[in-house]
């Protein structure tokens, strides 16, 4: 907050405890009146935004809530109490979806945590070509996610796929990428990754590039080997980042829903690539079930929400 | 590069030290070319197979045919001329609903700063704290039958345009930047009677250029990769943006077609990538943390 202004007068009643104007400091005229114009003057630029919010994220945030315990039929509709959630509860896919979103996150972590961050130290390694290297990783984020996941659906193709060409080239078995119940998570996992492995890799890169030199120096004549160095200097140093994106992550990938629909329909072979959103998808859009939807979106709204408080709580840390 | 990293500059200067940092070098560059521009060359090249040879057993690595015409067949059969255009409609409608509104708010929330400004703000990025997809189902709900004005929005540009002004992240990266703008400058504006508008027009946009270049091109890119929201409220073929209409059409049209519409759908963000990249990677890495 900077200091008041000096051209400011004693202000009326209504006066905020941070100092404002823009508005004319030199008009004439009551505090009050004056206060009263400045707030309506901006509130008139505020109030396009705020309507938007109200109706489309407010409004809907607020119903989220309410539809949960409603139901609508034929028009009418009744509070139901917890009817939803026990649909929802007793639906044999809810475990299902739970089990394949876990697995995703699980599995995403593993590569779309690790591979990037590896991906970011070896580029910052590099003294050649990072702008290059940092343009080929991130390209994919840019490409529209149907060109990128109907590309995975070609490379995937167990007959005339080029992954399996590979295989057969290496002499390794082929495999059913797609349409093995055990495989078709994995091979969603790594068509996502590929396609959003970017942003995280290039917010790696930045805070790997503030890491100051003195630091490996110091652990260098320490003796500390490579494999130390990156454990006592570089993770500690981009811990923060790290637990950020780490939080991101599980955020963004306990609701995946474009992969696995455009790669596999959806539920996959036996279900087996069935996660939570797109459940509520099915409820929603295939069953009209808005008050099961409703539900489950309120269980994985509460589960996030831990996360979500953590990162906001980590990210005032970073501001500090 | 000046500053040291994991590996010392003198080990590297060693002969050994210089043999195993190119070896590393050419593999690394070699590596992340095959696993990034591969799929992409895949997707070019198969785009100008013929219909047998794209789903051959073995692929072939070098198309044996050539046949450009998938191209202009992908652009008649699937109508992606409609499709770009209905795209651009919608990405530009919803930069432009973004820059007013949202540059609005948040100068309104950083240098007008009325009552309730405070709490405005923070219920604006309580939403970042909602899981979106949980959102998507009373959202849609929302646009079937608007509130107040009950209209239904469905297969209408305003259900692309006005959600996408509640970009909480968008307002919060405009506000801590227009945070920055002296105050100084702007009290000297209005001692010179410049209004609200005015200081806002001549003094904090033209500032304000590089973080409204993010904030635009990641509106754009934004509505341009989006595919959820676009399916559930633009159902009619006619008004369907790229993604939604080449998913829709993609089982009814040959392997090789469907190639070539994926290969022209990804242009236009490739380019777009191309030109801005240095704004691109600048903004993510400035605001990409922050929520």
């Amino acid at each position: 907050m900077s200091a008041p202004s000096l051209t400011q007068p004693t202000a009326g009643p209504a006066r905020p405890a941070s100092p404002p104007p823009v508005a004319g400091p030199g008009t004439a005229g009551g505090g009050f009146a004056r206060t009263l114009r400045r707030n309506l003057t901006a509130h008139a630029f505020l109030i396009g935004a705020v309507l938007c919010f109200a109706v489309f994220s407010w409004y809907p945030m607020v119903r989220e809530f309410l539809l949960a315990f409603q139901k609508t039929e034929s028009g009418h509709t009744t509070w139901v109490g917890l009817d939803n959630l026990a649909t929802v509860f007793n639906d044999p896919a809810f475990g299902q979806a739970w089990r394949n979103t876990l697995l995703f996150t699980v599995l995403a972590l593993v590569f779309g945590f690790a591979v990037p961050f590896v991906v970011a130290i070896v580029i910052n390694e590099l003294h050649h070509g990072q702008g290059y290297l940092r343009l080929l990783v991130y390209l994919p984020v840019m490409l529209p996610p149907v060109a990128s996941v109907l590309l995975f659906k070609y490379l995937y193709d167990p007959g005339y796929g080029l992954l399996n060409e590979l295989l057969r080239f290496l002499h390794l078995p082929e495999q059913q990428w797609l349409q093995d119940p055990g495989l078709s998570m994995l091979s969603v996992v790594i068509a996502s990754t590929w396609m959003n492995m970017g942003g995280a890799a290039l917010i790696y890169l930045a805070a790997l590039q503030s890491i100051p030199g003195e630091l490996y120096e110091a652990a260098e004549l320490d003796g500390a080997g490579l494999l130390r160095r990156i454990w006592h200097v570089t993770i500690p140093q981009t811990r923060l980042v790290l637990s950020l994106m780490l939080l991101m992550q599980v955020i963004a990938t306990m609701q995946v829903f474009v992969e696995p629909f455009l790669l596999t329909g959806g539920a996959g072979p036996e279900g087996s690539t069935t996660t939570v959103v797109y459940l509520i998808y099915q409820y929603a859009f295939n069953f009209n079930n808005y008050g099961a939807a409703a539900a489950l979106g309120l269980l994985l709204l509460v589960l996030l929400a831990g996360f979500s408080a953590a990162y906001v709580k980590l990210s005032r840390a970073e501001d500090a | 590069m000046s500053t040291r990293t994991l590996i010392s500059p003198a080990r590297l200067a060693r002969p050994r030290g210089k043999v195993l940092y190119w070896t590393v070098f050419a593999l690394v560059v070699g590596g992340f070319s095959l696993v990034f521009l591969g799929p992409l060359y895949w997707l070019v090249s198969s785009g100008f197979k013929d219909a047998q040879e794209v789903i051959r057993t073995p692929p072939t690595l070098l198309p044996g045919t050539f046949a450009p015409d998938n191209y202009s067949r992908a652009w008649e059969v699937m109508d992606l001329s409609s499709l770009l255009l209905n795209t651009l409609y919608y990405a530009f409608g919803a930069l432009a609903f973004q820059l007013v509104l949202d540059v609005a708010a948040a100068y309104s929330l950083s240098k007008l700063r009325p009552v309730l400004g405070k709490a405005i703000l923070g219920m604006m990025l309580a939403t970042l704290m909602i899981p979106a997809t949980v959102l998507v189902v009373p959202q849609y709900l929302t646009v079937l039958d608007v509130p107040v004005v009950e209209r239904n929005l469905l297969n209408t540009p305003w259900a692309i345009w006005l959600p996408s002004v509640t970009n909480a992240f968008n307002i919060f990266l405009l506000k801590r930047f227009f945070d920055s703008v002296p105050r100084e400058l702007l009290d000297a504006a209005s001692m010179d009677g410049a209004g609200p508008m005015r200081i806002l027009w001549s003094i904090v946009l033209p500032i304000s250029r590089p973080v409204l270049g993010v904030v635009s091109i990641f509106a754009v890119v934004g509505v341009w990769k989006d595919f959820l929201w676009p399916m559930l409220t633009l159902p009619d073929p006619t008004k369907q943006t790229l993604n939604v209409g080449i998913y829709s059409l993609s089982n009814g049209v040959p392997v090789n077609v469907l190639i070539a519409a994926l290969t022209i759908a990804s242009l236009p963000t490739l380019i777009v990538f191309l030109v801005f990249q240095r704004n691109i990677m600048s903004g993510l890495t400035a605001g990409g943390l922050k929520g």
